[in-house]
Order: structure tokens, then C-alpha cells, then sequence
């Protein structure tokens, strides 16, 4: 029995249903991302664990004991807001022991909490200051520290870094993770920056429409994505149209030339059309020892980005981008020159 | 551009006129009691005069209820359409308007009908009742101000996430209201409190109709039998009402520097 089940989701508002029978299960310790676009339904999920919205449907437990109807402040959770919400009357020590102070614990107890807390976050000297004196990233681990205080079972943090700037939220994520591997605690972390998901997550739940595209691993989601959008949506992806040509053989023919992808074609049938999507980082100009695929097409545009270089190359009508390391001692391709291109057919997923 | 500056002068200095004019002269007829010199002797009379102590400190203490009380309604009332009604808010707002357009002396007569001693609820049976049915009475007087400067203190603060904050945090909606709501709109309610203060302080129409002894009246009863102890009473009533306007913008002035506000 996994610590968060979250089961069958459905959750409507008015005539419009924004969570779409979902499932998940979140093991004790877990860091699990919610990852999507904007209306995907990722926040309401997460209000939904938290109790802020009532499902019209399906159930949630936490540590085996069913929360689905229960009030949010008898869920014993922490939440972190995008807008960190700290309470603009307390001072930082006052409102880490907010939650303590609700719980009725003793004065001894919340003061050593604080102090720990306040460790914790490594702003042990700004106790006394009030909200309005800090960062913004200094305010976010004020309110991360206030949600851990009280020692929840689940700790949901609501897009934590978008109102940070980039720095202090790279700074700040690693900062989270560090945290929330230290304390051992279960962990919802929703977000819209792919980057941020990847870098932090134990897995991911990849969301589009109110449902749930892909649970996996970041380097699942990002290698193996299952479904178009996952792969339009985490990373930049190519993808090209193919034809089965031998489906025993596995064999695919993509701009006029075979690709062997046996034992990847999902059941798929001669003269089905396939989508197959690479990185660009699997494709390499020329032909490459390994590279059991290749392609030909043209140079349409090449871009400088200092260590790497990106390479866009039109096959008919479809344009790849591929990714190669600057070497100063070879110059870039020349736009409009002819380009073969190769690829492993390992690295090749098929769309669904 | 200097034609424009010149004319906003002289309508400044009209203005100025048409509004200090009549107090000024109020003030010196006041200073005019004893014959040939100023002095204060109007205001000596009017604070030694035992009525001007006894009805100053009922409406003190009727205007110290009706806070309360006005608080008490308004603030959860507020609170609550602000995070839960939100469409509600046109109507609530139009309902807190509606003291300014109903006369106090139809909304008195309407008491009366319904709380007089032959009624379900006599409350006018009783000094007690009277005055609790008077607080109430002020209560619907400061409605429209009191609510105005509560929601304008909401609006300066996320109530919704302060609240599920708060609520993630396992605080009930007793302890959200009193230590996360309340103390973060304290200036917006001291504001709408100093104009209730100033209005209930003032009001004659329902104390005299309820036949209550508070400072209208007896400021009423004094305009008709006296000369010089009136206009000393205006003054005084003035400076009440200028104090508490004083006491809004120290207040106002000092949530600038509040960590609530910023």
C-alpha cells in the first residue's frame, strides 16, 4: 500500500471537468513533480490532496487513513504557496510557529522548533524580521520552514519558485530537494518548468487535460516520452512521419530511406503511418560509428549558442534540429549546403 | 498653465471661506459670553454642566458598543463574501449603502413599530433594550463606512491564501479570523471605527426619537435655551469629529510603516 493513493480522480466546475479520472500512488519519502501547462489541472490535484476542493468523484488516502472528506486542517500536511502567503502582522520566528501554536505545543517545544527550523532554512539570524524585510527567495524558505514546522506527513509545494528570478530559483530548488531528502518527508511539488521537474523529481506526472499523460522517472518522461504531448512538452523534440514498411522486420521507412526499429512498433502493421521522435541531442551530423539510421536533407539554419551549436536541417518537409558541440578548430555547416544525418534506432521513440 | 494655478487659487480660497467662514465666526461668538473681552466662560459652563458629563459619556459608551458590534458584523461579513461570495459583492454593497438613502428617522419609526412594548420583542419596554435596539440603530448608521474600510483593508491582503495557509497549517476558522485576518485589517477597522466614533457621537435623530440621553440631544436641547454655550459646543463637537478624522490619518500613516500593509 503506497503512502499518498490518490484514486480516480474526477473534478468538474460547472460544465467544465478539469481532472480527469486520475490515479496515483506516491511512496513514503517520494518526491513526485506535477508537471504541465497552464489548465492542465495540476494545481487542482494538488488542492484536492490538500482539501481545498472537494472531488466530484474518487478518493484520496494519506498513510492509510481515507482524507477524501476531512477539512484541510485535519489533513496534517504542509503546503507551500507561489504567493508564499506568510502572515504580514508575524515576524518569521511568529509565523513558523503558527502551526505549533495551533497544535497547542509547549512554549519549550516551539522554541527549540523555530530554532531548528530556522537552521534548517539557514536564516537563523532573521527570527525577528518581519515578511516585508526579506527576499523574495528568503520569504519562500520562510514559508517552506513554517509548512515543515509542524512536522506534517505530506509536504505540497504550489509552483514554489515562479515568482523567484532564475538564479535564486535554481539556488532554491536544489535548496528543496536537499531539505526534503534530509527530512525524509513525502513531497508534491507542482510546477510548469519542465527544467525544474527533471532536475528535482523522483518521478514525474507529466499532465495534460486533467489526466495524468506519463508517471515516470525524469529520464523516463524525458527518453521514452509515451505520448505526443510529453515529448512536444519535455524538451525539444523531432519528430518524423514514417511508414511500416515490413512490420515483422520492424522495418520503417522514413523520407524514401529504412529504419530498423524492431520490437518498437507497439503492434503496429505494414503501412501504418508511425511518428518517431528523437532528441536532438541523439542526432549527429555525418555519419557516426554506432549510428545504425541515416538521413538526407539540407542545411536550413544554423545557430551559434556559444558550447553548442544547433544545427536545424530540412528532409522534405520536415525540419530536425540537432544539437553538436562547438570545436574551434572545425567551423559550423553552412546554410544550404546537402547534410546527412544519422541516429541510432535505439534512441527513436514512437509516438502514440 | 499660470491662469489655470491662478484659478485653482481662487476657487481654493472660495472654498476655504464657505466652509471656515461659519466655524470661524461660530468660535469667536463663542469666546463672546463675558461682555467686551474673549474668554472661555461658555466652554467652563458648558464642561462643569453635569448633563454635558452624563450624556457626553452615553454616547461615548454607545459609540464604544456600536464599534463592537459593527466590527463583530462587518468584519466576517466581509471576510466571508470576499473569499467565498465574491459574485455576491454588488449586493452586499448595495445592502451597506442603503443607510445613506433611508432616512434615520423612517428607520427609527420602523423600530418602533416592531420592537414596541406590545410587540414579540419589546424592546423599548426596557432602558436595556432601548439601548441595545440604539447600538443596533447606530450599528445600521456606520454600516456604509465601517464596511468600506474593512473591505478596502481586505483587498490589501491574499485572503484566500492567507486562509488556506492557515488552514494547512490546521488553524481553525475561529483562530484564522482572530490571528491572521483581524490583526492584518487592524488599521482598516480602527478607521472605520474613528468614523463611527465620530458619527454615533454626533447623531441626534434616533437618540432623541428613542428618547435616549445621549449628546445629540442634549447639544439640541441646549441650542434651544441658551446663546452663548451652544456655539461653545459646536466647537467641541468639531473638534471631537476633527479628532477622530486625525486620528484616521495617524493611523493610516502609521500602516505605511506596518509590516501589514506592505
Amino acid at each position: 500500500m503506497a503512502f499518498l493513493e490518490i484514486r480516480n480522480i474526477q473534478k468538474s466546475f460547472g460544465a467544465a471537468q478539469v481532472v480527469r479520472d486520475f490515479n496515483l500512488d506516491v511512496e513514503s519519502g517520494e518526491f513526485v513533480s506535477f508537471l504541465g501547462p497552464s489548465g492542465c489541472g495540476k494545481t487542482t490535484v494538488l488542492r484536492i490532496v490538500a482539501g481545498f476542493e472537494e472531488p466530484s468523484s474518487g478518493s484520496i488516502t494519506i498513510g492509510g487513513h481515507e482524507v477524501t472528506r476531512l477539512k484541510p486542517n485535519q489533513r496534517d500536511i504542509g503546503m507551500v504557496f507561489q504567493a508564499y502567503a506568510l502572515f504580514p502582522n508575524m515576524t518569521v520566528a511568529q509565523n513558523i510557529a503558527f502551526g505549533l501554536k495551533v497544535a497547542r505545543a509547549s512554549q519549550a517545544e516551539i522554541g527549540e522548533r523555530v530554532r531548528a527550523m530556522l537552521a534548517l532554512i539557514k536564516l537563523p539570524e532573521l527570527g525577528d524580521r518581519y515578511p516585508y524585510q526579506l527576499s523574495g527567495g528568503q520569504q519562500q524558505r520562510v514559508a517552506l520552514a513554517r509548512a515543515l514546522a509542524p512536522r506534517p506527513k505530506l509536504l505540497l509545494l504550489d509552483e514554489p519558485l515562479s515568482a523567484l528570478d532564475a538564479k535564486v530559483r535554481v539556488a532554491l530548488r536544489q535548496e528543496i530537494r536537499a531539505i526534503q531528502k534530509e527530512l525524509g518527508i513525502t513531497t508534491i511539488f507542482v510546477t510548469h518548468d519542465q527544467e525544474e521537474a527533471l532536475s528535482i523529481s523522483d518521478r514525474i506526472v507529466v499532465m495534460y487535460g486533467g489526466k495524468a499523460e506519463q508517471v515516470g522517472t525524469p529520464f523516463e518522461v524525458y527518453n521514452r516520452p509515451a505520448t505526443r504531448f510529453v515529448a512536444n512538452f519535455v524538451g525539444t523534440l523531432n519528430v518524423l512521419e514514417g511508414t511500416v514498411t515490413d512490420a515483422a522486420g520492424g522495418i520503417v521507412e522514413v523520407q524514401a530511406e529504412k529504419v530498423a526499429l524492431k520490437g518498437k512498433l507497439n503492434g503496429a502493421r505494414t503501412g501504418d503511418r508511425l511518428s518517431l521522435a528523437l532528441r536532438p541531442e541523439a542526432i549527429a551530423l555525418g555519419r557516426r560509428p554506432g549510428y545504425d539510421s541515416s538521413l538526407k536533407g539540407r542545411i536550413a539554419e544554423v545557430h551559434f549558442l556559444g558550447s553548442v551549436i544547433r544545427v536545424r536541417v530540412e528532409l522534405g518537409e520536415t525540419v530536425v534540429s540537432l544539437d553538436t558541440f562547438n570545436s574551434p578548430s572545425s567551423p559550423p555547416p553552412a546554410v544550404g549546403d546537402t547534410a546527412e544525418i544519422s541516429f541510432s534506432s535505439a534512441d527513436v521513440s514512437i509516438l502514440q | 498653465m499660470k491662469r489655470n494655478s491662478l484659478w485653482s487659487w481662487i476657487v481654493l480660497v472660495l472654498a476655504v471661506l464657505y466652509f471656515a467662514l461659519p466655524l470661524i465666526g461660530t468660535f469667536e461668538f463663542s469666546l463672546k459670553m463675558r461682555r467686551g473681552v474673549y474668554s472661555l466662560d461658555a466652554y467652563r459652563v458648558v464642561l462643569s454642566d453635569p448633563r454635558f458629563q452624563s450624556t457626553f459619556l452615553y454616547s461615548v459608551t454607545m459609540a464604544l458598543c456600536t464599534i463592537v458590534l459593527g466590527i463583530v458584523i462587518v468584519v466576517p461579513t466581509a471576510y466571508w463574501v470576499r473569499l467565498k461570495l465574491p459574485r455576491w459583492r454588488p449586493i452586499i454593497e448595495f445592502i451597506t449603502l442603503l443607510p445613506l438613502v433611508i432616512p434615520p428617522i423612517v428607520v427609527v419609526f420602523g423600530y418602533i413599530r416592531l420592537y414596541n412594548t406590545s410587540s414579540w420583542l419589546p424592546l423599548t419596554g426596557s432602558a436595556w433594550g432601548t439601548n441595545v435596539l440604539l447600538a443596533f440603530g447606530y450599528a445600521t448608521l456606520a454600516l456604509p463606512y465601517m464596511y468600506r474600510a474593512v473591505d478596502t483593508g481586505l483587498r490589501a491582503i491574499d485572503v484566500a491564501t492567507l486562509t488556506e495557509a492557515a488552514q494547512s497549517l490546521g488553524a481553525s476558522w475561529f483562530t484564522i479570523m482572530g490571528r491572521v485576518i483581524l490583526p492584518n485589517v487592524s488599521v482598516a477597522v480602527m478607521s472605520g471605527a474613528f468614523l463611527t466614533f465620530a458619527i454615533v457621537i454626533g447623531e441626534f435623530v434616533m437618540a432623541a426619537l428613542l428618547s435616549r440621553p445621549a449628546f445629540g440631544p442634549y447639544m439640541q436641547l441646549l441650542g434651544a435655551n441658551r446663546a452663548y454655550e451652544p456655539a461653545a459646543l459646536a466647537v467641541i463637537a468639531f473638534a471631537i469629529t476633527w479628532l477622530c478624522m486625525g486620528l484616521i490619518q495617524l493611523v493610516s500613516r502609521f500602516s505605511k510603516a506596518s509590516p501589514a500593509r506592505i
